[in-house]
């Protein structure tokens, strides 16, 4: 088992295809699910925790709670799934979590670094369960909710803000994907950010070209997100989201004033390229036949890596 | 009856002063929402997100999460209409101790439509989670702080500037969940919050000079809405009750007063007033007051409806009524 933030490339690349094996064995038995997500992510979870982010040990049980109730004054048994990436303290990092429909690839890769029990899933999307499809901050690894796109980069700025006026020496990471650069707040978002030289914010985007209804080409262009963050005064590094060493590389910048981006470039048919014959149709697996079925159980069958 | 003018200026700068986690978090109304001073004053502690609301709402969130005390101070209308979604999941779900001071409430701006905050109360109330206030003068203004501070989530405060009458002692603040009785008896009651209490405060003792004798419930605490003396009250209702609401008739007082009387079995006529299901727009807020029937002689003609019967009084005897500041009648044990 890798140790987090001083994992080998290689140890993290294995890491990557047994995240993509885990969702396609997940997404086969449950008769489809968010495959390309994790086909696109995978290298990008396995560097976050492998390599970029600074966590203290999992404060979560390896199985999770059943869903204990919404937050309210009335609930305390509420739990944060957050404290599945460690605790809160000055020197360590926060996780914001922001695509939730990109859940399963951050429970597979929560089990990969043993933060969670493998059996965890077998709870996924079940009645009752935190482990939840798309999920809120009580689902494993998830400190915010942000299910409706675009909330979580803001909430990590008030993170940010809050921590710089403590003092705190930890930065605010966020995951996102490029389809929420589509949503204003995100811009609302990134001129705050550069505006109060949060340079403790870094963003780590999954830039498939992909979303729900299609190819964001198609659907509705952004353009160059890395012109438009660099008009806006944000620090903008696009790497290879495949390449564990240039995914991790930017983390080791010393801050300049500026809010990071890392815009990871990705397939998202990386590693299942069947996938690629339903394009740009990736957002959600759904089999149309027996046939189709059959075929994505061979290319399963074919992955490779433990059973 | 004194008027205060800008109340909010000084009392926010000294009751923050010992309150190091309070922050303001502001959206380019800073002067308009009287927090100008307070930013010179606590220039560390004060956060201009500008015109960015859903960013803005995510901010507060954000620095309620580690341990701040964030007061956003912009219009109404700018914190539960356009970043909606934003306050619901990145505030509310989470239940952060947001402090959400929401100012212009209903027709008290010339702005206009587009600031014109009549539906608020409604969508607040139906918002999980969510503390919902209103001030009706500027000893609530001054003490709806300590009522916000103390809950444990997020508050929607209906918030009061610039010149605001002194209609309740300083030594009565405001409490979280209780009403305050105006005036007694027995034949009708009439419930109001904010502004129209004032217009209340007219109209019943007017209408008691003429026979009719009502009890007046001001109501500073829209959501939790459980306060045994506004059930007590409605049960002894003889001919019924008014609510008289700067909102729209939809989702504020009337209907949490209509839930009350529902849930409890009070088989009396309801009278709603207030914006019928309509927007306003941009005019005096006198002017909109009697062209929307949110006045003194809109209760009257109220309560006249309700009894069944006129009782003479004019636009000319409400005029002439002096409004004291007055001590709740409520008893030491219902409080």
């Amino acid at each position: 088992m890798p140790t987090p933030a001083t994992a080998a490339t290689a140890d993290l690349a294995a890491v990557a295809h047994r995240i993509r094996r885990r969702v396609f064995d997940h997404v086969m038995r449950n008769g489809g699910g968010y495959l390309s997500q994790a086909c696109s992510s995978a290298e990008i979870f396995a560097a976050l925790y492998g390599r970029i982010l600074h966590l203290g040990p999992s404060q979560a049980p390896m199985r999770p709670v059943p869903f204990p109730g919404a937050p309210s004054a009335a609930n305390p048994d509420y739990v944060s799934g957050g404290a599945y990436n460690g605790p809160h303290a000055p020197e360590y990092d926060r996780f914001i979590f922001s695509p939730a429909h990109y859940a399963l690839v951050l429970y597979t890769a929560l089990i990969e670094f043993g933060r969670l029990a493998e059996d965890a899933l077998e709870q996924f999307n079940r009645d009752g369960s935190t482990v939840e499809m798309i999920g809120a901050e009580h689902s494993p690894g998830v400190e915010t909710t942000t299910g409706s796109l675009a909330q979580a980069i803001s909430q990590a700025g008030g993170i940010a803000l809050g921590r710089r006026l403590k003092g705190e020496s930890g930065r605010v990471w966020v995951m996102m994907s490029d389809g929420e650069f589509q949503e204003g707040q995100v811009w609302e978002a990134v001129q705050a950010l550069v505006h109060y030289r949060l340079d403790n914010v870094a963003v780590i985007a999954d830039v498939n070209g992909q979303q729900c209804d299609g190819a964001m080409d198609d659907v509705m262009s952004v353009g160059s997100l890395a012109a438009k963050l660099q008009a806006f005064g944000a620090r903008v590094v696009e790497v290879d989201g495949h390449d564990i060493e240039a995914l991790a590389a930017p983390a080791e910048l010393a801050p300049d004033g500026r809010p990071l981006f890392v815009l990871a470039r990705t397939d998202p048919a990386r590693g299942v390229p069947l996938m690629n014959e339903r394009a740009p149709n990736l957002h959600y697996l759904r089999f149309a036949s027996n046939e189709e079925r059959a075929r994505y159980q061979a290319a399963f069958d074919a992955f490779g890596g433990e059973a | 009856m004194e008027r205060v003018q800008r109340p909010h200026v000084e009392n926010f700068i000294r009751w923050a002063a010992d309150k190091p986690k309070v922050v303001v978090v502001s959206a380019d109304l800073t002067n308009s929402c009287e927090v100008g001073k307070w930013r010179d004053t606590y220039p560390d502690r004060f956060f201009s997100l500008g015109m960015a609301e859903q960013n803005l709402m995510g901010f507060a969130a954000g620095l309620a999460r580690e341990g701040f005390e964030p007061f956003v101070h912009t219009f109404a209308v700018f914190i539960y209409r356009r970043p909606y979604d934003q306050l619901a999941m990145s505030i509310a779900y989470p239940n952060l101790p947001v402090r959400l001071m929401a100012f212009l409430p209903g027709i008290t701006t010339p702005g206009g439509v587009t600031h014109q905050a009549i539906e608020d109360v409604a969508i607040m109330r139906a918002t999980p989670n969510m503390t919902v206030l209103e001030t009706g003068d500027a000893t609530e203004v001054e003490s709806v702080l300590d009522v916000a501070h103390r809950v444990d989530g997020p508050v929607y405060v209906r918030f009061l500037r610039g010149v605001v009458p002194r209609l309740f002692p300083q030594s009565e603040p405001m409490a979280l969940g209780r009403a305050r009785v105006l005036h007694e008896g027995d034949d009708v009651v009439v419930l109001t919050a904010g502004i129209t209490t004032e217009e209340a405060m007219r109209a019943v003792p007017a209408l008691a000079d003429a026979g009719v004798h009502a009890t007046h419930l001001h109501v500073s605490t829209h959501k939790p809405f459980d306060d045994p003396t506004v059930l007590a009250a409605l049960r002894r209702a003889r001919h019924g009750v008014v609510t008289l609401e700067n909102h729209t008739i939809v989702g504020g007082l009337g209907s949490a007063v209509a839930e009350v009387m529902a849930e409890n079995a009070i088989g009396k006529p309801l009278l709603r007033l207030g914006l019928r299901d309509t927007y306003a727009h941009g005019a005096s807020q006198a002017y909109l007051m009697r062209a929307y029937g949110l006045d003194a002689l809109a209760l009257v003609r109220g309560v006249e409806q309700l009894i069944g019967r006129s009782t003479g009084l004019t636009e000319d005897d409400l005029a002439q009524v002096r409004i004291e500041s007055v001590h709740s009648l409520a008893k030491a044990e219902a409080l």
